[in-house]
């Protein structure tokens, strides 16, 4: 399953939610003010961290790149994609939850 | 693989109503059908005509239109919540009295059966919302 | 499972009022209910809040919209599935919900309460078994 977190750690719930409620072996991309949650150096990467060797996380590029977020400075695991690879995610899991 | 596309914010509020868009588009490249792109919420603000952004800034109600037209794709603005928001066709406008109508090229206004509908056709749902 | 027939869950996140998204939210899962799909609504975090019991509109002058919820087992809507971790996080137990039930007429017409609490595991099921989950 996908999951999509496209809220910031810091200011909503979501990612929270989403982390709770997938299971394990889930594939999880952020998107928009979600990428925040890649970076390392933040109150919440330690969450994200240990939710790594549980779940795939992805994050969008084009997201990234728009808040000046470095690939240098992300999470160990947490791989980059395009829209057209988060179409493959799409495609190649059963179902889609967007934790807006 | 058949795609349906659910946009549930405005543009320029919301990002999500890029993120739809460049979602829309890669599937469609990549050879996927998309089956229905669904306006719900302020998304049915993707679909006014009036829309008149600065020239150096990118117009996400034409790009729909353009997207649509090249891929011949079903676009449907939910009928409820474009009342509620002043989102009107040729149609609409006539049957509720209105001086104008307001609908872009490319977007047909139906009712929210046509977003189960797109869930029952579609192999995959994508939601974009706030 | 028929053959055609999908596995839709509405899932409920918001608070009502605030925004519009859970009076149009439900309005999904009323139109939904005339497709005949395999129908379930989960309500999580702030979602819980729709289903409290009280809600008055009298002095805002907002559509008080819980009465409808009640409609919905007329519908065949019967599967309603409340995360509890989201109620005791607010403070709330069954008691402060609705009262949500439907006649099972595969049972001599017995009235049932649609409302099921369930943990976060089962609802971390739940979502697995879907075909098309939409949020509001």
């Amino acid at each position: 399953m996908l999951h999509t977190v496209n809220k910031s750690p810091f200011e909503k719930s979501s990612l929270d939610t989403c982390l709770r409620l997938a299971k394990p072996g889930s594939d999880i991309l952020l998107i928009e003010d979600g990428v925040y949650a890649a970076a390392v150096g933040t109150a919440v990467e330690q969450k994200i961290r240990e939710a790594v060797s549980d779940h795939t996380f992805y994050a969008l590029g084009p997201d990234l790149k728009a808040r000046g977020i470095e690939e240098a400075r992300l999470i160990d695991g947490v791989k980059v994609v395009g829209y057209g690879e988060f179409v493959d995610l799409a495609a190649g899991n059963e179902r889609v939850q967007a934790w807006l | 693989m058949k795609f349906g596309i659910l946009v549930n914010e405005g543009p320029y509020q919301h990002q999500a109503a890029d993120t739809a868009y460049h979602f829309t588009k890669a599937a469609l490249e990549r050879g996927h059908e998309v089956v229905r792109v669904f306006f719900y919420h302020d998304g049915v603000n993707n679909g006014t005509r009036l829309t008149t952004p600065p020239q150096d800034e990118r117009n996400i109600v034409n790009r729909w239109s353009e997207l649509a037209k090249q891929y011949d794709l079903d676009m449907v603005v939910c009928v409820a919540a474009a009342q509620r928001r002043g989102i009107v066709d040729e149609e609409e406008k006539k049957r509720q009295g209105k001086d104008a109508d307001n609908l872009a090229e490319g977007f047909n206004i139906s009712g929210l059966g046509q977003l189960i509908d797109a869930g029952i056709k579609a192999d995959r749902l994508v939601e974009f919302g706030d | 499972m028929q053959d055609g027939v999908k596995k839709f869950m509405y899932v409920n996140r918001r608070a009502p009022y605030g925004t519009v998204y859970a009076l149009e939210g439900l309005e999904v899962i009323l139109i939904g209910a005339a497709f005949d799909q395999y129908v379930s609504v989960a309500f999580i975090d702030d979602g819980v809040f729709q289903l409290k019991t009280g809600q008055d509109t009298g002095d805002s002058d907002m559509k008080n919209f819980s009465p409808t919820y009640r409609a919905l087992g007329d519908y065949d809507v019967t599967k309603l599935y409340v995360e509890e971790e989201s109620l005791q996080e607010r403070g709330l137990t069954r008691d402060d919900l609705l009262d949500l039930t439907y006649e099972d007429e595969d049972d001599d017409y017995k009235e049932k309460s649609s409302i099921h609490i369930v943990s976060r595991a089962e609802m971390a099921e739940l979502l697995e078994q879907q075909d098309v989950i939409l949020n509001f």
